[in-house]
């Protein structure tokens, strides 16, 4: 459905998109996470053909957005991180403006409208001015827009930020129900927890590169690389450190004494664990517990993405 | 209905246009200085004659006089119309979700430009009547009327169209301002100095003949003010064609110029509004 093909942008001597290769499904959710900077919605703009690449292209649906751009507009819906509305226009005639500027013909606008207001609860305030609107009845009148010719993709540059927790849950039931409707959704933020409850698929971008893609899972796997393990001991709490001290694939080991507690980096694989668990057993390690400690996402986002400033 | 051609920029700028208090307050400041003109033209010219009437003749000149004061008048109103017609969607970030939509460069600038300039056709309508007041003093032919209107039309599409292009290719609206007025006063004050210039010079003979009484002819004839003279008093044309020797009438010239001059705007504009990407229309 998305084809991105060694998209590179360039700010004169700057690089905020470095070679970005990546190929989504139709109908999958798709987040994409970076720190300030990073390339995000340098990325979203090429592909709703607001910036024309440096080299490289992307396809939607088949459609480049370098040499058809006017098709790719009819498959999008977009939805910017910032962005204005007009003052003196209601919010009824501010969704008749873009049906009418996708071509939509009146009598259709008509019939659409109050569904599209409905989706996005905003029905008791379709003859309100659009400018008066709160921040996040504003976010969600813009969803509502980038919605009016029915497009296949929707590409949603961090649509929850500014919004309250109460906000970013209707924002996420809103679309799940777009995802039910077999939208393909990209969607950016800086927040992966946010982003892991309700993608299939995660992205990772930093400096303008791909450092990871792939299920929720797999991106933790795939980001974190070494585990943190803590044994429990019962007795001889060193003889069992100096044990592990040995394992090749063992790094920064630490005795929490007053809970007889041994933590330790560990990188083998699970096959690895199994042996290590065994060879532990038959020198008679007195282990009774040993468990993996949950890194969350926000650690392991914090720890691979340095941010921009330090490059 | 007519969905063909349906332009949904031009429908909703003229929406907000005639919603906003702005554009009410420039109508008022164009028709009362039109008025205060009048008013001010009827007093002094009847008190002066202290005859009580109004003579054909002083009812031309104020005539002359009007035509050129509306012109200077729209030629000032013009930019503030247009110039902002994309800059200030950019300021407002409404630009780029615009751009997203399947219209064409063409259709949104045409609907800026169209918008502004159908604005300023109501603006000249609703002066018509003031305006008869002293073509009932006669003076004045029908014909001569429908083509200064014409001409006033062809001005505010030009002018228009510089500032819409300015307006594309700057990201501020204040700068597009200046550009666009900067561009009024060449056109209706720059050539007028060199009209001048070229014409001293003529006159000195110091000048090769050909070359600068033809610079003096086009000086003369791509000027807003001199053109409305020659429309409305032949006499002034006929006296340009003596001076320079050239026959082309100056309207002629003129709207060959301001059609290239709306031509080339319009380009700029439809051309820079969206990336360059490889197919732009
Ligand atoms: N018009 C521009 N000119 C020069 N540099 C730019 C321009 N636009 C973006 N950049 C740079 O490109 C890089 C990527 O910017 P981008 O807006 O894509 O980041 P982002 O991931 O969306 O960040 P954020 O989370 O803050 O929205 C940044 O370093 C930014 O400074
Ligand atoms: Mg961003």
């Amino acid at each position: 459905m998305i084809e991105i093909r060694e998209l590179t942008k360039k700010y004169g001597s700057f690089t905020a998109l470095d070679q970005l290769n990546l190929s989504l499904e139709e109908g999958i959710v798709f987040g994409f996470v970076g720190s300030n900077g990073a390339g995000k919605s340098t990325t979203f703009s090429i592909l709703a053909t607001l910036l024309s690449p440096t080299s490289g292209d992307a396809l939607i649906n088949g459609k480049s957005v370098v040499t058809e751009p006017e098709e790719v507009r009819k498959q999008i819906g977009y939805m910017p991180d910032f962005f204005g509305v007009y003052d003196q226009l209601k919010v009824d005639e501010y969704l008749d403006f873009y049906g009418a500027s996708y071509g939509i013909r009146a009598a259709e606008r008509k019939v659409l409208i109050p569904q599209l207001l409905e989706l996005v609860n905003l029905t008791n305030k379709r003859y309100d001015y659009v400018d008066l609107l709160s921040r996040g009845m504003k976010q969600r009148l813009c969803l509502a827009r980038a919605l009016i010719h029915d497009p296949k993709v929707l590409i949603l540059d961090e649509p929850a930020s500014g919004l309250d927790p109460r906000a970013r849950v209707e924002m996420r039931d809103i679309l799940r129900d777009l995802k039910s409707m077999g939208k393909t959704i990209l969607i950016s933020s800086h927040i992966l927890p946010e982003l892991a409850e309700m993608c299939d698929e995660i992205g990772v971008i930093d400096n303008g590169k791909l450092i990871a893609h792939g299920n929720v899972a797999t991106i933790q796997a795939q980001l974190q690389g070494e585990k943190r393990i803590v044994v429990k001991v019962a007795e001889r709490l060193h003889e069992v450190r100096t044990f592990f001290e040995e394992d090749s694939m063992i790094s920064a080991i630490d005795i929490v004494d007053n809970r007889s507690e041994i933590a330790f980096n560990y990188r083998g694989t699970e096959a690895d664990q199994v042996a290590l668990l065994k060879k532990a057993m038959l020198a008679d390690m007195p282990i009774y517990a040993l468990s993996e400690e949950e890194k969350d996402l926000e650690d392991v986002f914090m720890s691979i993405t340095k941010g921009a400033d330090s490059q | 209905m007519m969905e063909r051609f349906y332009n949904p920029v031009l429908v909703k700028e003229l929406k907000l246009r005639f919603r906003s208090f702005k554009s009410f307050s420039g109508l008022m400041f164009y028709l009362s200085v039109i008025s205060i003109f009048i008013a001010g033209f009827l007093l002094l010219t009847t008190e002066f004659t202290g005859k009580g009437f109004f003579s054909p003749d002083m009812s031309f000149m104020m005539f002359a006089v009007l035509t050129i004061v509306q012109m200077a008048l729209v030629l000032f109103i013009t930019p503030s119309l247009t110039a902002g017609a994309i800059s200030s969607e950019r300021e407002k970030q409404t630009l780029n979700i615009l751009l997203t939509t399947t219209q064409s460069s063409t259709q949104i600038i045409i609907g800026k430009l169209f918008s502004s300039v159908a604005f300023l056709v109501l603006m000249l309508v609703a002066g018509l009547p003031l305006y008869s007041l002293v073509f009932l003093f006669g003076g004045v032919s029908p014909s001569q009327l429908v083509s200064i209107f014409l001409f006033y039309l062809v001005t505010v599409i030009a002018i228009g169209s510089i500032g819409v292009m300015f307006s594309t290719i700057t990201k501020k609206t204040i700068v597009s301002m200046i550009a666009t007025y900067g561009s009024i006063i060449f056109l209706g004050g720059i050539t007028a100095f060199f009209f001048f210039l070229t014409m001293a010079f003529h006159q000195m003979g110091s000048a090769t003949g050909a070359s600068s009484s033809f610079m003096t002819y086009f000086w003369a004839s791509i000027n807003p003010g001199a053109l409305m003279l020659t429309l409305i008093s032949p006499s002034i044309g006929d006296a340009l064609i003596e001076l320079t020797g050239i026959e082309l009438p100056v309207w002629v010239t003129y709207l060959i110029v301001y059609v290239l001059i709306i031509v080339f705007s319009l380009t700029v504009a439809i051309k820079k509004l969206r990336p360059n990407m490889k197919s732009n229309r």
